[in-house]
Parts: C-alpha cells; sequence; structure tokens
C-alpha cells in the first residue's frame, strides 16, 4: 500500500456480491420508521395542520410539525433559510412539512398521507428572471436575489474587431446516487443521539442538528454509513434533522430511507441557468474581452449557492488569457427544487458557454478550434480575471495538444450489409442502419478551484496509531472524512503506508470522535485529508526514529521500510515490532492549505482561490440529423492530475466524471413544470448506459503541484466540466445547428 | 393482501371467475412497480407463474399459438424466425432481467400505448384470445385496446395467448428513444410485408392513446408496390407512405418529447422500414 500503486479497495467485492452494507440495510431491533409529509404545492402559506388522523393510524407512535422542533428551525450551509419542517410558507414542491414514526415503514406513509395540512395556494415564481423583476413576490426577508457576483478586471471600454455574442441555457441535472438518503437514528439515556448516515461532511451535519435539536454537539455524535454515491446530494441535510427528532421524541431506533422519488426532492441538485456571452478578439484571434451575463436558478433555498455563482463567475472564462472582462453572475431565489452541489460545482454551466464562444470565434475567424484555444492558453504566472496570479502547472496547451494528437476512432458503418445495432445512434431500437448518420468531432476545455474558497476555512484532521499486533507493526489512520465511493479509503492507507513504511494499515471507520475532515467535495479530500494523514504519519515516523535513535544508539539518517528501521542504504537496524514492544505511538494533526480571500464586492478581485484543475476532452459523435438521435463514439481527455495516488481510481474519477458530463449533455435533466418535477423516477429521468457512455481514451498527466502534498491536485470534478461541451461542439460540428441549450433533444435537432 | 396461486389454468380461470377483482401477476415488471410506487394496492394477487400451459408455444391450423406467459427472451431465442418484427421489438424491451421475466402477455395485459410487444403484434394481425371458466374467444388485436391502459378482456377473463400466422414476408421494427438502451419508446413503427397476399401492414407505438395501425398508409403502399418486378417504389411513394402513417397518429407533449417530434420521427421511420423491407423482400424472400 504505498502512494502511485493501483491498490484495490477493500469494499470492492461485498459491493460486487450485494453484501455490502449500505445506510438504507442498517438495522436496529426494536426500530420504528420514519416518513416525511412534503407539500403537494411550489408555494403555499400554510393555514393549518391537523395531525389527529394520522396520530390514529395503526402503528403510529409519533406525529412531529415545526412546533416539534426542540431547537432553531432553520438551518443551511451558508444562509440559514431553511426550515427543518416548514412552518409559514412552503417555497418548493416536495418541501418536508411534518413527519411520522410507526412500526412499518408502510404504516408511517399511510399515516403521512393521512395527515391534513391546509394551504392557501400561492402563484409560484418559477424563473430566475421573473424573481429578479422588481414587483415579484420577496421568498426571502432579503428579497430574491441570493447573490450578485461582480467581476471588474482590465479596460472596461475594451473594443475589438472581432465580436462573437451567444446565448446559452442549461437544463437542471440531479446527482442520482443509486443510494437513497438513509440512515439510522439512535437516542441515548442521556437524552444524546447517535446518527448513523451516508454524507460528505459529519462535522457539518453535527453542527447544523445540534442547533436544530437545541443540544450540545457532543450530544449529537455522527458515525458515517455505508454509501452509494454523492456528487453533492449529501452535502445538505435531508433526513438527519427529521431522523433525529422522530428517535428522541419516540426514545426508540428511527430509520429513514427515501424512496427515488422522495430523493428527487430529498437534494438540491445542480443550479440550471441563462447565460449571456460576448467575446472580442482581435484578427489573429487573441481575446481582448468577455462580457458576461450568468444568472443560475437557485430554487427555493440558498444550500450552497452563493459558492457556487462565485465559481461560475470566476471560471466563467475558461482558462485562457482575457485581458478584460465585465461578468455578472446572480443566482436567484425561485420556487423551483432548491440548487447547490453538484460534481463541477458552477464551471459546468459557464463552460458550456466559453467553449460555444471559442468555436464561435474560430469559426469568424476561420481558424482550427484547437489552434484558437491554444493561441489564448492560459499560462503559469498569468493573472486570471480575479486578479489573482496562477502558480503551479498550467498545461492548458498541452492538454490541449495531447487531445489534438489522439487517434480518431475508425469512421462509422456504412449503409447496407450487416449493421452492428451497437454502434449506432438508437442502439438497438434500430432506427437507423447508417441513414441520417453524420459525425462530428468536438473540443472542450475547462478549469475550477480545488479545495474551499473565498476566506472559508478549509482543514482536515488525521490521528495515527502505530502500535504492534500480533508480533507485527499496525497503523491505524482515523479521520473523519467521508469515503463516497471516491476511493480516499485507499488514498489514507497509502499515505501512511508509505510515510511510516508500514505494510498493515487499516482505516477506521469515519466519525465525530476525531476532529474535523470538512467535505468530500471541491476535489479537496485527497489533498486536504490526505495532507493531514501525511502530517500525522510523519510526527509519528519522527517519534519513531527519535526512538530507535536513543535507544539503539543508531546513526542519523535512519528511515522505516517494510515494517523495519533501516539506515541510509538500508541496512537493518531494528524489525519495528520490536522497537515498539507494547508502546503506542499516536499523533493527531490539522493540514490547512494555503489561504484564500473573499472576492471584492465590486471588482471580484481576489486571491480566492487554493488550487486550479484542467482538463480537455476531445468528443467523437453520430448524429442521426433526420431522429436527431446520436452516439458518443468516443471521449478522449488529457488532464493533470499533479500525482495519481491511485493510478486506477484516477481513472475511474476521469471516466465517471466523464460519464456524468456526457449525462448532462445528451439526456439528463429534471424536467419542471410550474414548479412540479414531471419525472422524479429513473424511467422519466434517464441516465447514460453502457450503449451511451464510449470508451474514453485517456492521458493522464503527472506535472506536479510544488505546493501540494506529492504534488497532487484534485481529480474529481474536472471531467465532468468538459466532457459534455466537448460533446456539444461534436453535435454542432455534425449537424451545422448551433446548440445552445442542454440536454441535447431529439426535437432540437430536427424541428 | 390475499394471494392466490394456481397451478392449472383450469384452476386459474375458476380462480378468476370467484375472484374477478384478483390481479392477475405473470412476470410482474409492471404489477410491481405499481405497487411498490403505490399507484395500485391491489386487496388479491394470482400468480400465474405455476401455470405450465401458459409458458408453452407450438403451431396450429398454420398459426403459432404463443402462451401468455412466453418470456422476451424466450420469444427472441425461439421465435425470431417466425416472427421477426415481435423479435426484434422484444430485443429493445428493458434489460436482459427484465426480458427474461417480463411477458408478451403482461404487455397486453398493462396495455400501455408504449408497450413495445403492441406495434408487431398490429403489423402481424395477431389474434388474443382471451378465456374464462365459461368460454374462450380470440379477439384480433386491432380490437384489443380500447383505451390508454385499457383492454377488451372482462374482469373474468385471463390472456391466454395470442396467435401470430408465421411471417409470409419481411418485418420490421424501430423504436425512438433518448438513450441507446433500455428506454420507453417516444414513439415507435412496426412494419410487416404480407408476400403471399401482397398485403402491407403497420403498427404505431407511444404517439396515441393506444397503440394504433395505420390503415391508410397501408392501403396507398400496397397500391404502388412493384410485387412482381420488385423494383423500388418511387422516392415520392416512401415520402407519402411516411407523411400517411405519421397522420395516422394521434400524438400529444409529454415528458418524453412532443407531439411534433413524434409525427416527424413516425414518417421518417415509416420510410427507413419500408426501404429495409423491400431490401430484404427483393434479395431474400422467395
Ligand atoms: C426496468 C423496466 C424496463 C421496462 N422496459 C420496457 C420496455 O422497454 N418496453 C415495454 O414495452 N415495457 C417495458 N417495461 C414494462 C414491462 O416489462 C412490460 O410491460 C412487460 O411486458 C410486462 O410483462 P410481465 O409479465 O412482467 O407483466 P406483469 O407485471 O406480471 O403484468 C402486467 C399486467 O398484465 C396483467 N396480466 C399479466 N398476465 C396476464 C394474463 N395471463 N391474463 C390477464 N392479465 C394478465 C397483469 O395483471 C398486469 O395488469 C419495463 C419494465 C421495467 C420494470
Amino acid at each position: 500500500m504505498r502512494v502511485g500503486e493501483s491498490v484495490r479497495r477493500p469494499d470492492g467485492a461485498a459491493k460486487v456480491r450485494g453484501r455490502f452494507e449500505y445506510s438504507s440495510d442498517l438495522h436496529a431491533p426494536d426500530m420504528l420508521w420514519g416518513a416525511t409529509v412534503r407539500s403537494p404545492h411550489p408555494y403555499a402559506r400554510i393555514k393549518a395542520i391537523d395531525i389527529s388522523a394520522a396520530r390514529a393510524m395503526p402503528g403510529v407512535h409519533v406525529v412531529l410539525t415545526h412546533k416539534d422542533v426542540t431547537g432553531r428551525n432553520l438551518y443551511g450551509l451558508e444562509i440559514k433559510d431553511q426550515p427543518v419542517l416548514a412552518h409559514d410558507f412552503v417555497r418548493y414542491w416536495g418541501e418536508a412539512v411534518a413527519l411520522v414514526a410507526a412500526d412499518h415503514p408502510e404504516q408511517a406513509r399511510r399515516a403521512a398521507q393521512a395527515l391534513k395540512v391546509d394551504y392557501e395556494v400561492l402563484k409560484p415564481i418559477t424563473d430566475a428572471e421573473a424573481a429578479l423583476a422588481p414587483d415579484a413576490a420577496k421568498l426571502h426577508p432579503n428579497g430574491n436575489i441570493t447573490r450578485q457576483v461582480k467581476i471588474r478586471h482590465g479596460d472596461q471600454s475594451a473594443r475589438a474587431d472581432i465580436v462573437v455574442t451567444g446565448e446559452y441555457e442549461i437544463g437542471m441535472q440531479d446527482q442520482a446516487p443509486l443510494g437513497p438518503e438513509s440512515g439510522l437514528a439512535v437516542p441515548e439515556q442521556d437524552g444524546s443521539v447517535e446518527l448513523h448516515i451516508a454524507t460528505q461532511w459529519l462535522h457539518v451535519d453535527q453542527e447544523q442538528l445540534a442547533a436544530v435539536l437545541g443540544l450540545p454537539p457532543e450530544k449529537v455524535r455522527l458515525t458515517m454509513a455505508g454509501i452509494g454515491g454523492a456528487f453533492g446530494a449529501r452535502e445538505d441535510l435531508s433526513m438527519q434533522a427529521h431522523a433525529c427528532l422522530l428517535a428522541l421524541e419516540a426514545g426508540r431506533p428511527v430509520k429513514m430511507s427515501y424512496s427515488r422519488t422522495e430523493s428527487f426532492v430529498g437534494h438540491v441538485h445542480r443550479h440550471p441557468g441563462r447565460l449571456w456571452y460576448e467575446h472580442g478578439a482581435d484578427r489573429d484571434g487573441r481575446l481582448v474581452y468577455v462580457k458576461a451575463r450568468i444568472l443560475l436558478d437557485g430554487g427555493a433555498y440558498a444550500s450552497s449557492s452563493t459558492a457556487v455563482i462565485a465559481n461560475a463567475s470566476c471560471f466563467s472564462c475558461g482558462p485562457y488569457r482575457v485581458p478584460s472582462a465585465t461578468i455578472d453572475g446572480i443566482v436567484a431565489y425561485t420556487n423551483n427544487p432548491p440548487c447547490g452541489a453538484m460534481r463541477g460545482f458552477g464551471s459546468v454551466q459557464n463552460c458550456y458557454a466559453h467553449e460555444a464562444q471559442m468555436d464561435k470565434l474560430a469559426a469568424e475567424l476561420k481558424m482550427d478550434p484547437v489552434e484558437l484555444r491554444m493561441r489564448n492558453a492560459l499560462q503559469t504566472g498569468d493573472k486570471l480575471i480575479t486578479g489573482q496570479t496562477i502558480d503551479g502547472p498550467v498545461p492548458v496547451a498541452e492538454l490541449l495538444k495531447s487531445i489534438a494528437a489522439m487517434p480518431l476512432p475508425a469512421s462509422g458503418e456504412g449503409k447496407g450489409g450487416d449493421v452492428d445495432l451497437t454502434k449506432l445512434p438508437g442502439g438497438v431500437s434500430n432506427t437507423t442502419h447508417g441513414e441520417g448518420v453524420k459525425r462530428g468531432v468536438g473540443y472542450a476545455i475547462g478549469f475550477k478551484n480545488i479545495g474551499y474558497s473565498e476566506g472559508f476555512k478549509d482543514y482536515s484532521t488525521a490521528k495515527v496509531r502505530l502500535f504492534t499486533k500480533d508480533g507485527k507493526a499496525r497503523v491505524e489512520v482515523h479521520t473523519a472524512a467521508a469515503e463516497v465511493g471516491q476511493g480516499l479509503v485507499t488514498v489514507q492507507a497509502q499515505i501512511a503506508g508509505t510515510e511510516l513504511g508500514v505494510n498493515d494499515v487499516v482505516v477506521l471507520d469515519a466519525d465525530t470522535n476525531v476532529g474535523s475532515a470538512g467535505s468530500s467535495s471541491a476535489s479537496r479530500q485527497t489533498y486536504i485529508t490526505g495532507g493531514a494523514v501525511k502530517t500525522a504519519s510523519e510526527a509519528v515516523r519522527d517519534r519513531v526514529i527519535a526512538m530507535a535513535r536513543a535507544e539503539l544508539r543508531a546513526p542519523s539518517g535512519l528511515h522505516i521500510e517494510n515494517d523495519n528501521v533501516v539506515t541510509g542504504t538500508g541496512k537493518l537496524v531494528v524489525p519495528l515490532a520490536t522497537l515498539l514492544g507494547d508502546e503506542v505511538i499516536e499523533e493527531t494533526r490539522e493540514f490547512h492549505p494555503r489561504q484564500t480571500f473573499p472576492l471584492d464586492a465590486e471588482t471580484g478581485q481576489a486571491d480566492a482561490h487554493m488550487q486550479y484543475a484542467f482538463a480537455a476532452h476531445r468528443a467523437v459523435v453520430d448524429v442521426d440529423a433526420e431522429l436527431g438521435l446520436l452516439k458518443v463514439v468516443e471521449l478522449a481527455t488529457a488532464q493533470d492530475v499533479g500525482k495519481a495516488i491511485n493510478p486506477q481510481a484516477v481513472e475511474g474519477q476521469i471516466e465517471g466524471g466523464s460519464a456524468q458530463g456526457l449525462g448532462l449533455a445528451v439526456m439528463e435533466e429534471i424536467q419542471l413544470k410550474d414548479g412540479v418535477i414531471r419525472n422524479a423516477s429513473f424511467t422519466d429521468y434517464l441516465l447514460p448506459t453502457i450503449l451511451d457512455m464510449p470508451p474514453v481514451r485517456m492521458d493522464v498527466l503527472e506535472l506536479g503541484d510544488p505546493n501540494s502534498p506529492y504534488g497532487l491536485k484534485g481529480v474529481g470534478e474536472p471531467p465532468t466540466i468538459s466532457s459534455g461541451p466537448a460533446i456539444a461542439a461534436a453535435v454542432r460540428a455534425a449537424t451545422g445547428r448551433p446548440i445552445t441549450r442542454v440536454p441535447i433533444r431529439p426535437h432540437d435537432l430536427t424541428l | 393482501m390475499n394471494f392466490l396461486q394456481p397451478s392449472t389454468w383450469a384452476e386459474a380461470l375458476a380462480m378468476k371467475a370467484a375472484h374477478p377483482e384478483a390481479l392477475p401477476i405473470a412476470g410482474g415488471t409492471d404489477v410491481l412497480v405499481e405497487i411498490n410506487l403505490d399507484h395500485n394496492r391491489p386487496d388479491t394477487v394470482m400468480d400465474l407463474t405455476r401455470v405450465a400451459d401458459l409458458a408453452e408455444w407450438a403451431t396450429e391450423d398454420g398459426l403459432v399459438r404463443v402462451g401468455a406467459g412466453v418470456t422476451y427472451t424466450r420469444i427472441i431465442d425461439e421465435l425470431g424466425d417466425r416472427m421477426p418484427g415481435l423479435a426484434m421489438a422484444s430485443r429493445t424491451v428493458g434489460s436482459p432481467q427484465i426480458r427474461n421475466r417480463g411477458t408478451v402477455g403482461g404487455n397486453l395485459g398493462t396495455a400501455s400505448p408504449a408497450g413495445d410487444a403492441h406495434p408487431p403484434l398490429l403489423a402481424s394481425d395477431a389474434l388474443v384470445e382471451l378465456a374464462s371458466a365459461s368460454g374462450t374467444r380470440r379477439v384480433p388485436v386491432r380490437d384489443f385496446f380500447t383505451g390508454p391502459k385499457r383492454n377488451a378482456a372482462r374482469k373474468d377473463e385471463l390472456i391466454a395467448a395470442f396467435l401470430i400466422e408465421p411471417a409470409t414476408g419481411p418485418q420490421t421494427f424501430s423504436k425512438v428513444g433518448t438513450r441507446n438502451a433500455m428506454v420507453i419508446a417516444v414513439c415507435s413503427f412496426a412494419l410487416a410485408l404480407d408476400a403471399g397476399r401482397r398485403r402491407v401492414r403497420t403498427g404505431i407505438g407511444s404517439a396515441g392513446p393506444t397503440p394504433l395501425p395505420a390503415p391508410e398508409a397501408e392501403q396507398f403502399i400496397e397500391g404502388e408496390l412493384d410485387w412482381d418486378g420488385r423494383q423500388p417504389p418511387s422516392d415520392a411513394a416512401v415520402a407519402r407512405f411516411g407523411e400517411l402513417a405519421a397522420a395516422a397518429a394521434k400524438p400529444i407533449d409529454d415528458v418524453r418529447g412532443t407531439a411534433a417530434y413524434r409525427r416527424h420521427a413516425l414518417s421518417v421511420m415509416a420510410r427507413r422500414s419500408l426501404g429495409w423491407a423491400w431490401q430484404d423482400y427483393r434479395v431474400g424472400w422467395a
């Protein structure tokens, strides 16, 4: 288990065999099942709630409303604007209004249906632009603008010879983690509660729960449960507070587990948006200025909207040298479902726009689109539009060069003869044997920040213990970092194994008995928690070496290798187990990356971000132009990961991230009508299958960031940013249509 | 919930007579979804999977009689040569797991306008055999679909089988979906050429309240085709066939697609299907 090896996941076999215990499989003797009463209206005033019928249903133990919230009935990651249970208004379809706990889940659901809420139905605001109108109803006390970001960079009156404009629309994507929101709350004699939960950040859940429950944090203990994906959907509270309230009231363990339909209203989504762009360039294709207005629909509550709009604005121009920028990013409250974190976090929406604009500019200049991008490629030492000087490797031109040089896949099936339907648009549905099929190739590149930004305190804590077990050295690593499927569990073991030279490394379950690790989001955990494990391991190692030197009078230059303390030339000094005896060496360390600063309110200038990561994609797409169906034939990608701690896991992230990007480009969309979700199921919210997601050709660069542990960069999000825009570009190339909206729908390509 | 589990067909019919409200379950791939989503709370269900007869097929009087409980997988493996259109449609149903459990009888029972077996059954002029304790009748599939998710079976009847003449000419099936596998049809189109009788039959799925034939398109193209010389029809005739097929649909706008797109896609599929079928007829059909 060393850094750089493709170490296998410890839970891999159990997952494949169906034996892994997910949070939805949790069980306690004597437990009750919770269910949620949800609003059938996107916007309404609650006039009265009558719990009597629900309370009288068979098997029901507890029914709770806003009156029963023991602490503060408001929570939120950035702005505490969301009630745990709605009290005066419901602001989105599916908002939680009341809770039931019963012996059987079906009894709980039926009681929830029996609960009566008297609503005064109000006209919902379901469009972000309409929410900004001066006469629009105020959905929250401070109005409907959740945050506005202004970036004013360079000469604000810059003019250019070549100007292209465009308007783009992005649909609402869902993270669609296969594991639904679920967990088990267990009340204790002393009035405290233990929550077993699949989450992205144990400590922020704990902090919010303590406030909601009116308990000190130490009386709310959380343990990470088996997680079935996250992608941003588990950053906010879903059923956490509900299960704890029910359990504390009932005095019995309470389990909650959402259905797929409930899951669609139980977590936030990717912000849909409208983006207006103007690019000015000189006749050589060098950018002169970019102007943009980015309007994101944040839905009913803030969640992480304020950070998402900052990203959308900071990265609005793509990884290019832009001498002048005038960017206005706005995120608004509406009565649509709340939007928040999702893989790519604001950089996904804008990448569709800036990359479409770059292609427009290339077309206008009759220039190769890759060449145009290279000509404007950001480089180390350049200033970003936020005024920050970008350091470390900035391999924009290299990534573009890499994908452009990769061989293209063989051309598709011709007409007639035996056709392989699986290779054609429409697949086995047999809609074409080659008729109408045109191939297009498209390119895109994107970038985003790794870790928290704008002064938000970023750190992680790791406890590392070294001792002997059964005559052998063993290391235990304990952090609160959430393994969300990304492979952090092997990364932590690999880092401790590398630093301590020990073969037997165990990563303990994440819980709140150790300090915060921050969230598994922003592609930050390998960097930040990896950094914490490295620092704590180094501290343990220093003590071991000091001990060896003190006890054995050994020379300097000792290190640990393969469970032995050895000299600088690798000669055995003493087996680690012998040296340790009964001694336990334990160190806890925090790791803090470099500081960031908030964006200036008027100019958006600041050293707002800590690290930047880049990825580029080339997409080859066959489009049945007559039917508007498409087949992504190949995705080729190049990404700088700094250092691949676990190369196989890196490949998995790149493939998975590319697939999630593909989903938004071609099929994944929450469809809303007047604030109501029309496709809250996997029957109609379509995710890519193996026939939709092509093989990925990849070039993983390890250029080494001088600031980070091992030189690594965050890996998880960049692939999600540029894969979709490359596909949109390929469809444009194949059809000649402008493609200004994703997901691309058949009728957009044909009518 | 009461659970009935007949082990013979006679027992099943007797139970259905005694419990007309009982909801039959074959593969359960529609029924269990309905129950899980709480769209249906049946008091009584009747499991038909123990009735061996239902999972048999045989040839009788020149027709293939396929028990209502024969799965899609078996239709693909065992009947692909006799009913290529239905086999092609079966390949597009769900995933391997769904095809292993799901049955054409269940598809007919649900009678969804989007059921993929329906267009090829229409194009093959299939008969649906309905049985009750008091007798058996055979309903032409064109009369079987009476409304959205409604069919001609009485409360006391079960679907016993469907009957199809083995293919007498090329057959095709195409389905538009917004992903390349595991997708409910946005619209679909089936075509069967009957070389002996010089007939053309069609079926349209997911573009109306029920699966629909396109009789005007059929009549038009029957007269245009050069059955003896086997020359390709004119582009104008093919285009007209597409238009008439699209005109037969009664589509709506919904979460899966727009009415205008459905009509457009049907005309394209009809044109392409005719081209493929005619090509097969030219090169291969005796
Ligand atoms: C993931 C998934 C994907 C799917 N994909 C497709 C698809 O691509 N295309 C498609 O067409 N369908 C699809 N379906 C729907 C379903 O699989 C089909 O409709 C299938 O044909 C149903 O057959 P079954 O045997 O499972 O029916 P069941 O669920 O057992 O029954 C369906 C209905 O028929 C009735 N019934 C069953 N047998 C009889 C009988 N002998 N007499 C009278 N009534 C009877 C039942 O009472 C019920 O009303 C999908 C379903 C799922 C879950």
